[in-house]
Parts: structure tokens; C-alpha cells; sequence
């Protein structure tokens, strides 16, 4: 029997890049997994989190954990998403006894979409051809708060065809953090441009995460410029054939 | 957002010159850090960390018992403790010492917790001498600006700035040559050392077992400030305890490469008391100011407490993405950076710059190099949460709660979450770029919504 994993495609995907989820989808399924959609889903609650409002994000992670009560493995499209469902929830709920139970329980089922590939299936290779130069950005959330660095990299380095070629400042912010882009959005740009002041310096023609919302704000900033860079999800790259 | 300075920031964000300054000066403190924790050099860097954080964990939760063991043992020394809960305390206890010595000039190494209570304006109403000896605040006393960074306190200024600020207060000729520079301070401050009645420096850290204050700098005027003046003080946050001398070896280990990516500052200083009759320098008199200023308030909360545990090390500002763009003087105290985001509400309370604490990205670089491990983007979160709930309970805020109430109800009735996003999606070429969307707008393209959902493409497929 094949293996179920349950697909949670974060509401950034959801609605602005589909194309991330259905490549993800694709993924899985070539390496033999029976996928699947609960359709209840919405947004893990980070947005309000992040802006002081634990209990409206309480109120959507309780629908999250009941949404997703039954999977055993829940494999997400975003570091930043992953580390609210597996780290911030046990913080939301530390005084609520039976949701804190939910959410510990459901922690060590969540996993980051390439996390996924290198520690539960072991899987480097999956056959993806991508033809160019691409760089990295290590993902704040997914680098510092689930110490994702060397997977990504290691799934990238496996393309056909692709080089990868490291910024000087990969681990550095690109701006985004969530409301702070529209609180603060001199700063937040600011730190975008010089995230891509780092990516010019490598030539490559393409920015690769794992997380759709920094792609957002860089690739914001790209357009913005003018410039002859696309970013693409780890996911996106990976399905490529 | 409310009450941030925007002109300020946008003035720091449009100047090239101070963004270089900013950018490089953090940039080579960062550089130097990474080569001085490197696992071949300090393999036992995360160890160290974790035990740093421990041993400031048990000195404050038991703060009560280590000052009293750090005033016996100072006492015993000869010295004096002095406890002071604010600003006017320290003002008035200088003051009636300096009195009744009959003193008129103080000479200061660099301090922050002086910085904090406006030391040296308090004094110089009173008719007071205070210089400040390390050059960077020299520099800054001359140019009346307060510290742009915990540990580099003129990081903004070049060199031709300096030249201006030593031309117009001290009457020399412009000199760019930053030796030069430095030997028109040095020239200056040494006539103040000869001639000064008190010394006072702050404390990197107070040993409770030894009641010995340490020191730690590179430019050896916090040595002569404590052993040419008759009387020394110093002015110390009580946060500033360690138990045993010993623990030195965990703290000065991460201290200096933490903060300028050295293996130990040039000076390290142990002051404990008064001249001993066989020693050949040092004080007459040793005093210990011992503040408060607000830090007991914050032991109240077992877990923001632990902001009481930073060594002053200046890293997270270094690392902190949104320091290197805003710089230091855009943060209201002088804590600046993600320290200063957590330390400031919590003194001033959150109303006061409720900005603050959402001044960042939450990236968590900060906390990935603070040596005593302090969980800034946990407390950032908390004090978020804190600023909305104040905000609450005077009747402000009401428009972005709202909205975050409907997101909510939306969010748990996937029915309607994905009925509007149609509506959204269908509107949203059209809509007016006002609001967080102008905002967003302001910097960046704005993405479109895709023409079809993941969960509809998943109900097509099936």
C-alpha cells in the first residue's frame, strides 16, 4: 500500500502560487506517495501571530489541528509555516491543556517540504533537469528555527543540468516578515535590495527557497527594477524534467 | 506604523554616506566575530553559550543573594556600596560626595548604564567637570550626540567628521589623519586625568564571590580613570553580577569575540577596593553604585526576565538586518538594536514606543549569536502581543484588530475563505493601491492572484 502524506500548500501558495503546490504534488507522487488534500484547510494563524493578535491565532490553529488531525505526515511548501505549526503552537496553547496535547502531538508530523525528501523518504535525487545557474536564500525561519541548510542544497546539487552558485550573504534577510513589509515598507524594501545587490554579484539567472513569501518580496523588488531574475520554489525546480 | 519616526528613518535610509558607514562598521564586526567563534578555534563555543546563559539564569533568579555577597565582599575590601533605584539617586549621591571632597573634575570610561540615567548633564548643572575618556564618546561629549551603537559608539561618524567636531570645540586645525586625531584627544584628556578628583567607569561585570569589579576595554582610559583619581565609582546595573570569579572564564571567553572578535580586550581590569597599604596605585576611596532603574520591574515576568542576562556585547546589532539599515539613533534609548527593541518597552512601557517591539523581521539573527542566549524574536513576540492588549484596553487599535478578527472568522470557514479569495482575485487588478497594499506597493511589484487556487485545480483534478 502506498504511503498517504497530507498536503498543507500554506495560503500564500494556495492563492499566488498554485503552481507551487501542484509541483510539490508532482513530486511526491513520482516518488510513489498517495497524495492527499484536506480541503478544510485555510492559513496556519502566522500573520496574526506575528502581529500580536495570539488569540485570533489561536482561533485559525485550532481549526489547522483539527483540520489535519488524522495525517501522518503533513508536508508544507514553506519553512516559515512549518516552524508556526511545529515550534509557535505549543506557544499559543501553553495554557490550554487539551489543545496543548493537540498541538504537541501534531508537531513532530509536520515537516518542511524538503526536509521531507532528505529525512523521511532519504532521497536526494528525483530525477529533476533544470538548465541554468541558480542561487540559494536560506529562508530565516527555515535556517534559525528548524536549522535547514545543507538538505536544500543537497536536492539542488542532484539537478541535471543546474549549477548552483552561492551568494555571499545567503542567510541574510530579504525584508519580508510578514506585516513588518507593509509596517515598515522603506526598511523592508531596503533589506530586499540589498539581498539583491548579493544575488546580482553571482550572475545566476534564478533565486531558489523554500519559502514562497520571501520569493514574493524579492521577486517584488526585481520587478520593480527591471531586472532579468526569476525566483523559484525548491519544488518548482525539483519537478522539472 | 503609529509613532515610529519615519522622517528619521527615511533620512538614515537615504543617506549613502551613513548607510556605508553603517553597513561596513557592522560588516567587519560581524566578520571579525565569525573568525573568533570558528569550531577549530572555539570548539566548545555552543557549550560556552549554553553555560553563559545558565549561570545568568541562576544569578538573577537569585539576584537578592548575590548582592548581598558582593557588598560583603566589597565591604570587606575597604569599599562601598551604594544602592541608587533611579537617576536622581546616583545624581545626588556624586553630588554630596563630590561636595563635601571638594572635587570639580570626573574623568569617565565608557559606560552605558551612565549613558542611560544622563549622567554627565546631571552633573554639569551642578557646576561639574565630566569627561568622557574612551575617544569614541569624546567624541560624542564634544558633538552633544548620544552612543549610535552599544560598543562602537561613534560608528557613524568618518574621520572628516571628527576633524570638524575637534576643530570647532577644541580650536585646532582640521586634521583628517585619524592618528593625528587620536593624539589631539589624547593630549587633551591626559591634562584631565592629571587634574581629575573622581574616576568613574561602569562595570562589565560584578564578581560576587571576590566583590571585584571588572573592566574590560581597548584603549586603557578606564585603567587610568580608575587608578589616578583619589575616588572612584562605579555605576552599575544590578543585572551586572556573577557568582564566582571562575564564571569569568565562560564570560570574558564569549564577551570580546562576541563583540569585536577579539580573544580577550587589551585591557581587562579587576578593581577590588581602595589602595591596600603595600600597593603603589589606586583610589582612596572605592565606591560601588549598584542601580535599579527599572530592572527589578522586569524580574517580575519569569520569562522576559532573561533580557536581564545581556553582557552588552552589541552582536545582535551588528547582525541585525534592520539595525543596518535604521542605524542606532532612530531607537528611542540608548539601547539601540534588537536588545534595545526588547529592553526599551519593558523600562518605558510598551505604550510609550509601541512601535518598537515591530521593528523587525523576526529573522532571528540576533538571537543565533547573542552569547548568553537571550530569545529576542520570542520576547519581540511577546511584547507584540503585549502592545495590541494595551492598546486594547484603551479603546486604540480598534481598526487592525478587526480586521484581524474578521481574517480569523474567515480563516476557519473555508467556504467563505475561498469565496472571497475568488472575489479578491477578481477584483484585484482594479483596486486602489491604498492601505497595506499602497504600502507594499511603495517598495515592490505587487503579485497577481493566480487565475485558478491550489484547492481548486485539487477539486478539477479529481
Amino acid at each position: 500500500m502506498k504511503k498517504r502524506v497530507s498536503l498543507f500548500v500554506t495560503c500564500i501558495v494556495d492563492q499566488v502560487f498554485p503552481q507551487v503546490g501542484i509541483a510539490m504534488t508532482q513530486v511526491l507522487e513520482r516518488l510513489g506517495f498517495q497524495v492527499e488534500f484536506p480541503p478544510a484547510q485555510t492559513c496556519c494563524g502566522q500573520p496574526a501571530f506575528n502581529s500580536g493578535y495570539p488569540d485570533e491565532a489561536g482561533t485559525v490553529a485550532r481549526h489547522f489541528l483539527n483540520t489535519f488531525g488524522e495525517s501522518e505526515y503533513i508536508v508544507v511548501p514553506s519553512g516559515s509555516c512549518t516552524s508556526m505549526l511545529s515550534h509557535h503552537y505549543t506557544e499559543i496553547f501553553a495554557s490550554d491543556e487539551r489543545m496543548l496535547a493537540l498541538a504537541r502531538g501534531t508537531s513532530p508530523r509536520v515537516w518542511e517540504f524538503s526536509q521531507f525528501l532528505i529525512e523521511v523518504v532519504g532521497v536526494e535525487d528525483v530525477g529533476a533537469r533544470f538548465d541554468g545557474v541558480v542561487t540559494y536564500h536560506d529562508s530565516c525561519h527555515a535556517l534559525r528555527e528548524l536549522h535547514i541548510k545543507d538538505g536544500p542544497r543537497k536536492l539542488l546539487a542532484k539537478v541535471q543540468g543546474l549549477t548552483l552558485r552561492e551568494m555571499e550573504a545567503a542567510e541574510e534577510c530579504c525584508g519580508f516578515g510578514g506585516t513588518f513589509s507593509v509596517k515598515f515598507p522603506e526598511v523592508s524594501g531596503g533589506m530586499a535590495r540589498t539581498k539583491i545587490d548579493s544575488i546580482l554579484k553571482t550572475e545566476a539567472g534564478t533565486v531558489v527557497s523554500i519559502d514562497s513569501s520571501c520569493l514574493m518580496q524579492i521577486q517584488g523588488v526585481i520587478d520593480r527594477a527591471r531586472l532579468p531574475i526569476r525566483t523559484m520554489h525548491l519544488a518548482e525546480v525539483l519537478a522539472g524534467r | 506604523m503609529t509613532g515610529q519616526p519615519s522622517e528619521t528613518i527615511n533620512q538614515t535610509l537615504g543617506d549613502p554616506r551613513l548607510q556605508l558607514a553603517i553597513y561596513s562598521a557592522t560588516n567587519r564586526l560581524m566578520t571579525h566575530r565569525a573568525a573568533a567563534v570558528r569550531a577549530d578555534l572555539l570548539p566548545d563555543y555552543q557549550e560556552l553559550r549554553t553555560e553563559a546563559n545558565q549561570l545568568k539564569k541562576h544569578t538573577i533568579d537569585h539576584l537578592d543573594y548575590y548582592l548581598e555577597l558582593f557588598e560583603k565582599n566589597v565591604v570587606a575590601h575597604g569599599g562601598k556600596v551604594v544602592y541608587c533605584s533611579d537617576s536622581q539617586e546616583v545624581a545626588d549621591f556624586v553630588l554630596s560626595l563630590a561636595k563635601e571632597r571638594q572635587a570639580h573634575l570626573i574623568v569617565k570610561s565608557k559606560s552605558m548604564t551612565t549613558e542611560e540615567i544622563h549622567f554627565n548633564e546631571r552633573l554639569e548643572k551642578h557646576q561639574l567637570e565630566v569627561v568622557e575618556t574612551d575617544l569614541g564618546e569624546y567624541i560624542l561629549q564634544l558633538a552633544h550626540q548620544r552612543p549610535y551603537h552599544i560598543v562602537a559608539p561613534a560608528l557613524h561618524l568618518t574621520r572628516y567628521d571628527v576633524a570638524e567636531i575637534f576643530s570647532k570645540n577644541l580650536g585646532v586645525e582640521k586634521e583628517v589623519v585619524i592618528e593625528k586625531q587620536t593624539a589631539i584627544a589624547r593630549a587633551t584628556l591626559r591634562e584631565k586625568f592629571l587634574h581629575a578628583d573622581i574616576g568613574v567607569t561602569g562595570a562589565n561585570f560584578l564578581v560576587a564571590d571576590s566583590g571585584a569589579v571588572v573592566v574590560v576595554e581597548n584603549e586603557g582610559n578606564a585603567r587610568l580613570t580608575t587608578s589616578a583619581p583619589k575616588i572612584h565609582i562605579t555605576v552599575a546595573g544590578i543585572e551586572k553580577l556573577i557568582p564566582r570569579a571562575q564564571d569569568l572564564g565562560v564570560f570574558l571567553t564569549l564577551l570580546g569575540r562576541s563583540a569585536t572578535g577579539q580573544p580577550l580586550t587589551v585591557y581587562t581590569s579587576f578593581l577590588s577596593g581602595p589602595r591596600k597599604s603595600d600597593e603603589i596605585d589606586g583610589p582612596d576611596e572605592f565606591y560601588v553604585v549598584l542601580l535599579d532603574n527599572g530592572r527589578s520591574k522586569l524580574l517580575a515576568d519569569a520569562e522576559k526576565r532573561q533580557s536581564l542576562y545581556c553582557i552588552r556585547c552589541g552582536a545582535c546589532l551588528n547582525h541585525c538586518p534592520v539595525y543596518r539599515k535604521i542605524g542606532g539613533h532612530n531607537y528611542p534609548w540608548v539601547y539601540s538594536g534588537p536588545i534595545g527593541a526588547i529592553i526599551t518597552p519593558q523600562f518605558h512601557g510598551v505604550l510609550k514606543d509601541p512601535w518598537l517591539p515591530f521593528a523587525s523581521s523576526l529573522c532571528g539573527a540576533c538571537a543565533e549569536v547573542c552569547p548568553v542566549k537571550i530569545e529576542i524574536p520570542k520576547l519581540l513576540l511577546k511584547l507584540r502581543a503585549e502592545v495590541t492588549d494595551a492598546q486594547r484596553r484603551q479603546g486604540r487599535g480598534g481598526v487592525e484588530r478587526l480586521a484581524f478578527r474578521m481574517w480569523a472568522w474567515v480563516m476557519t470557514r473555508p467556504k467563505i475563505y475561498l469565496m472571497l479569495a475568488r472575489i479578491g482575485g477578481f477584483f484585484a487588478p482594479v483596486l486602489p493601491k491604498v492601505g497595506p497594499l499602497g504600502k507594499w506597493a511603495s517598495q515592490r511589484e505587487v503579485p497577481k492572484l493566480a487565475k485558478t487556487s491550489f484547492h481548486e485545480w485539487w477539486r478539477e483534478r479529481k
